[in-house]
């Protein structure tokens, strides 16, 4: 018991000290080259961060890119479970569906912002189709592998006991399938930052981090950058400690189900 | 379900995309020139085939690609092994590895350009790291999935470090490393298309798409994106499937 | 309550990409209500096929299946199915919650149906287990919790897939033992799936044996025995070597010769 904890704090002083390192490192390279501008030292991140903090640009920018996110994340989600779904299900939609998912699958959602901005116009439209369209594929694809990972017995031994379609889907089908689920919105999330950070380089809306990020480029503002790199870090860390892992120790890992959609 | 009929249904599949592009194109309300029909964009693929320029765009996403992948592999199988074989680099390094994780590779972009100006390094860079880490990841979860009865048995063998390592650590490993080769080629694939829209490179395929945007020319950009789709489809399926059903599938360790 | 059985020559052949596979071939037998039959056969032989007919999981290729004198699409979902393998517990539910689940689906309130399913938890041995995953629990475990939730919305008619084939002798035993009193006690109409003979003249009334490649049914049975029956009498053992030379003296089950 002592020991395991003892094990676990010399590992939490070592990433500390890691940690530590890396920042020392990069003080000593900032502070002996030649522009503070490109290489900012520690003190004038901390001091941009805290700026942007107080003047309530970080906030907003910040909303306005998990505001995308989100939305266009239900939008993907809205159409891609039910299809995916449908796809596991009925044999003629898996072989109507699969072709055009998987030729669309491997086309980065940022190929299409061009096209987007042409069709859309620059700004937030043109962002959030790139969202929906980066959030879509990953999210129909392990929806419609988790349907398929149902074991047959599961829902012969609902059906006898007297399950009717609807209490098949809640009771057995959705949790049955909620590992490849799981693993799919961790993707589809993943893709959808992904897409709206490039989005919000390329197709140019009011707000949201990726504009700051590629705004200060114009002014030569590495601390405004780096500054914004430790947010989307940040909320990254957050996202994967609070939503994702805590769903999995919840649901899958309590049941035994973790390894059953590991890739 | 018949084999036949099953190819008809994907035929029909396919059959459905065209009329509906075909009908968007026609009837959308915009104009041909923005939307143009699938005969346009057919004609403009064979356009930029036949006079080169598609060629060279592939070549060079292609080179990038590789060099940006060769590095991403080279750092990843090296970080992830170091830290699945010595606690202490574990502890160092996961902390920033997980946090470096999350951050889309893009957001890098501008920083690079600050750094290194504009062209095919900063590139090929930003190729390389970004999509290192979800391969330090996986290959650090593969030999941390080593069954440490393996290990144990070939040390009684009398196997020494390097044997070890050749026929225990690498070939244990290997489920996990090629799921973290095959995300961290996809995720290069993705960030590099992007990346040639920002860094103005002066050759590619993410390069052919944006320049073509200036002058509306939509029969390419869409001749160009199906080009990545299809080119895409195959690395995922026949690089790595390919090397799946020679190794791991055949010694049991995944399912085909 | 308990309905009869009727099945009226019924074959079963699966199609599969290299042809089609006969696994039953023209099989007729009743089970009379309240009736406790057993099949016994090789691997191989159809049993599991024709449980699933029964269940209503697959249609004859030919012939008809009648519970309660209605062709088996239109009978009432009156059946209680044990399976044979581990994976039929739902892993998303604890094991109360599995034996719960037949009761949920009648509408049965909260309250009562945890009661209930409790009940047939402690029956079957495992109160301390009630809330543990299907994960945590051994194979056997698993097994008794399935006759748990089998048993558990008092079904007519009960349906087992050699459910303890994969049981350390001594909790078969037990097992056997508590099959029996439960068709004593509810006298639910029970088809019972083994390929162990002394099992089958523990339990049965009556024995159906099998043939393999194609299934077909060799000889049925009527066990004499009074009840409770011991395995070790005269009588006993009579009926169970002359089960052994209907299967096929050549090559008797070792396990079940063994017991
Ligand atoms: N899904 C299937 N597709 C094709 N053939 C099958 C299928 N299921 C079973 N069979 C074949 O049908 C025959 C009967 O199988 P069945 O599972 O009913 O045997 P069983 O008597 O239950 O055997 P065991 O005692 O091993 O459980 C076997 O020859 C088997 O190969
Ligand atoms: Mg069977």
């Amino acid at each position: 018991m002592s020991r395991t904890r003892r094990i676990r704090s010399a590992g939490l002083i070592r990433g500390v000290l890691a940690v530590l390192i890396c920042l020392a490192l990069w003080e000593m390279f900032a502070r002996t080259s030649r522009s503070t501008s490109l290489t900012p030292p520690l003190e004038l991140i901390g001091q941009t961060l805290a700026g942007m903090l107080v003047d309530g640009t970080l906030l907003i920018n910040t909303l306005h890119t998990l505001g995308r996110v989100l939305l266009g994340f239900c939008i993907a989600a809205l159409i891609a479970v039910p299809l995916g779904i449908l796809m596991g299900r009925s044999r003629f939609a898996e072989r109507f569906f699969l072709p055009v998912v998987s030729v669309l699958l491997p086309i980065p959602s940022l190929a299409w912002v061009p096209l987007f901005t042409l069709w859309f116009g620059i700004g937030n439209t043109a962002t959030i189709c790139v969202v929906v369209y980066a959030a879509f594929f990953p999210l129909i694809y392990n929806v419609w592998a988790g349907v398929r990972s149902v074991l047959p017995i599961w829902t012969r031994a609902a059906t006898v006991m007297g399950a009717g379609r609807w209490a098949l889907w809640r009771k057995v089908v959705w949790p049955a399938s909620l590992p490849y689920v799981i693993a799919g919105t961790r993707l589809s999330v993943g893709r959808a930052w992904i897409g709206v950070i490039g989005g919000e380089m390329l197709a140019s809306p009011t707000f949201g981090l990726g504009q700051i990020i590629f705004n200060a480029k114009e002014f030569l503002n590495a601390s405004v950058m780096l500054s914004v790199l430790v947010v989307i870090g940040l909320i990254g860390v957050i996202t994967e400690r609070f939503i994702f892992n805590a769903l999995e120790e919840a649901t899958i890992r309590k049941w035994g189900m973790a390894a059953s959609a590991r890739r | 379900m018949s084999r036949i009929t099953s190819i008809c249904i994907t035929l029909l599949a396919i059959l459905c995309l065209a009329a509906a592009w075909e009908a968007f194109a026609r009837f959308g309300g915009y104009t041909p020139k923005l939307t143009p029909t699938l005969s346009m964009i057919g004609a403009a693929l064979v356009r930029i085939a036949a006079n080169g320029v598609l060629w060279t765009a592939i070549l060079a996403t292609l080179n990038r690609l590789l060099l940006g992948f060769a590095m991403a592999a080279a750092i990843g199988l090296l970080i992830g092994g170091l830290m699945g074989r010595k606690q202490w680099i574990e502890d160092m390094l996961l902390p920033i590895v997980s946090f470096v994780y999350p951050i889309p590779g893009l957001a890098y972009a501008p920083l690079f350009i600050l750094w290194f100006g504009l062209g095919d390094v900063p590139t090929i860079l930003l190729v390389g790291i970004s999509s290192c880490v979800v391969i330090i990841l996986n290959t650090w979860k593969g030999v941390k999935s080593i069954k440490p009865i393996w290990l144990r048995s070939a040390e009684v063998m009398g196997a020494g470090d390097r044997e070890m390592l050749h026929h225990i650590v690498l070939p244990g490993a290997l489920p996990y490393v090629m799921v973290g080769l095959r995300l961290g080629l996809a995720n290069a694939w993705r960030i590099l298309i992007a990346v040639e829209m920002l860094m103005s490179v002066q050759s590619g395929l993410g390069w052919l798409i944006f320049g073509a945007q200036t002058f509306l020319n939509t029969d390419v950009m869409l001749a160009t994106i199906a080009v990545i789709g299809l080119i895409g489809v195959l690395l995922e399926t026949q690089v790595f499937e390919r090397i799946e059903r020679a190794t791991i599938v055949r010694w049991g360790m995944a399912a085909a | 309550m308990a309905d009869g059985i009727e099945v009226r020559g019924v074959t079963f052949e699966y199609s599969t990409g290299l042809g089609s596979v006969l696994a039953v071939k023209d099989a007729s037998f009743t089970v009379a209500p309240s009736e406790f039959l057993c099949i016994v056969g090789p691997s191989g032989c159809g049993k599991t096929t024709i449980l699933n007919m029964l269940a209503g999981f697959l249609a004859p290729t030919r012939g008809e299946i009648l519970i309660g004198g209605k062709p088996l699409g239109k009978a009432k979902t009156d059946r209680g199915v044990v399976f044979q393998d581990f994976a039929q517990l739902f892993p998303w539910r604890t094991a109360l919650a599995n034996v719960e689940f037949g009761l949920e689906m009648r509408g049965v309130g909260k309250a009562e149906r945890r009661a209930t399913a409790m009940e047939y938890i402690r029956l079957v041995g495992l109160e301390k287990f009630s809330s543990t995953y299907p994960h945590q629990l051994s194979g056997g475990m698993q097994q008794r919790v399935a006759i748990a939730r089998a048993l558990a919305y008092n079904p007519g008619v009960l349906l087992m897939d050699e459910p303890f084939a994969a049981l350390d002798a001594m909790t078969r035993d037990d097992m056997q033992g508590l099959v029996a009193s439960v068709w004593a006690a509810t006298k639910k109409t029970i088809v019972y799936i083994t390929h162990n003979v002394a099992e089958a003249v523990y339990l049965g009334d009556k024995v159906i044996v099998m043939a393999a490649h194609p299934g077909t049914i060799r000889q049925e049975i009527r066990i004499p025995l009074a009840r409770p029956r011991d395995p070790l009498s005269d009588e006993f053992i009579a009926t169970q070597r002359h089960l052994l030379t209907v299967l096929g003296a050549r090559k008797p089950p070792a396990r079940a010769a063994a017991e």
